[in-house]
């Protein structure tokens, strides 16, 4: 196929370059929320990725002391509500040097299907935000459980603020496809904030 | 900036392509079935990163395991130091908790490296361990190799396992192949990608 030369300057059909890598990773999706419910991506999960990176930058909620969190759908995101079984673990420090917590935190799930914490006590400070990302494994597979593996990193609205590190992985324990996924405060809207959704094969 | 078509029909001062380029370029992949190891050759990237998805053993509690030659793969038996700890959480509410992994840790061996923890993997039909490793400028003689790790495992007790390792292959020799088995048995399936990163 030859290559189309538009009056614009741009060129399209164009289904190689020589000297470009063919394997990933591929920016799939960008969603930038503006006062969002929620953000959820219903289509570009499928079997042509191996995996999925989510890259969560500046995550702000409209509402004060909230969780950024997560759920999975099989139907195409009519439902939001995947069995998971999870762990979690935070690593914090005070701004002003006063304390640090290192340890297992309750902010696990045991085969339930409500949301998974990402980031909790998030902030509606100017500056505040959470941000981080998120590997979700195989989720089109029909065979296996789907992992998946997050870190972030968020200003705890305490006062005085904490710096943590939220450490959360485990699985949908389910062998239907994932072909959809949402994110969402605990509470009230995303006010700002972007989610990209990169693929990951061969 | 308007594109320039040269003679010899190249385009040049294209600015964007509906790809993602980016520093991170696939180099290989490797699925097993019923496979005693997988190993990959390694060159002159700064930085390897590999994805592991849904390895699963034919065994049941088998541990997710790598290992370096120095000698384009004769021999599996670089010395590493590292550490390890894991965390885990019962699928019936137990057993949350955050553990220093003695059994995946490594003091100058020249053994296998753990990385999908001690708690071992189940082999029902669902389960498996999926995960990362980025190994750090291998081909150096200068310094000693890093490697960093993270997987999550469907532990055999029904339990979710995020197993982190870290450590260094304690050698100014080129790292020229990893190697990954089991412990025990074969690697049943599962697939690995390898990126190089500049």
């Amino acid at each position: 196929m030859p290559l189309l030369y538009h009056n614009n300057n741009s060129i399209s059909n164009v289904t190689s370059f020589a000297q470009v890598p063919s394997g990933s990773p591929v920016l799939l999706s960008t969603a930038t929320a503006s006062g969002s419910a929620s953000i959820s991506f219903t289509s570009g999960i499928d079997s042509t990725y191996d995996s999925y990176v989510f890259k969560f930058i500046n995550i702000h909620p409209a509402t004060d002391n909230v969780s950024f969190t997560f759920n999975m759908s099989t139907d195409g995101g009519s439902n939001y509500n995947v069995v998971k079984t999870t762990t979690s673990f935070p690593a914090n420090h005070e701004e002003n040097d006063g304390a640090y917590n290192f340890g297992y935190q309750d902010f696990d799930l045991a085969q339930s299907t409500s949301y998974q914490i990402l980031a909790r006590l998030v902030g509606t400070e100017t500056d505040d935000n959470v941000s981080g990302s998120m590997t979700l494994f195989n989720p089109s597979s029909t065979t296996f459980v789907k992992h998946f593996i997050s870190t972030t990193n968020n200003v705890l609205s305490i006062s005085p603020p904490y710096s943590e590190e939220m450490f959360i992985a485990g699985y949908g324990n389910t062998t239907s496809a994932i072909n959809a996924i949402r994110f969402q405060m605990s509470s009230g809207n995303i006010d700002a904030g972007t989610i990209k959704m990169y693929g990951i094969k061969a | 900036m308007a594109l320039t078509k040269l003679n010899n029909k190249a385009v040049a001062n294209v600015t964007s392509i509906p790809v993602a380029l980016g520093d991170m370029v696939f180099i290989s992949s490797a699925t097993a079935s019923s496979s005693a190891s997988i190993e990959f050759s390694l060159g002159n990237y700064k930085e390897y990163k590999f994805f592991f998805v849904n390895m699963h053993p034919s065994v049941d509690g088998a541990e997710f395991q790598f290992n370096l030659s120095t000698d384009s793969g004769s021999n599996y038996n670089v010395v590493k130091t590292s550490s390890a700890f894991n965390v885990m959480h019962g699928e019936d509410g137990n057993n949350g908790s955050l553990n220093y992994d003695a059994n995946a840790d490594l003091a100058q061996s020249t053994a296998d490296q753990p990385i999908s923890g001690s708690p071992r993997i189940g082999n029902g039909n669902d389960e498996s361990a999926s995960g990362t490793l980025t190994l750090f400028n291998p081909s150096s003689t200068t310094y000693v190799k890093h490697f960093v790790s993270s997987f999550n495992c469907v532990f055999l007790l029904d339990r979710s396992i995020n197993a982190f390792v870290g450590g260094y292959a304690n050698t100014t020799s080129p790292i020229t192949n990893i190697r990954f088995k089991m412990l025990s048995g074969n690697i049943d399936a599962g697939k690995i990608l390898m990126f190089g990163i500049n």
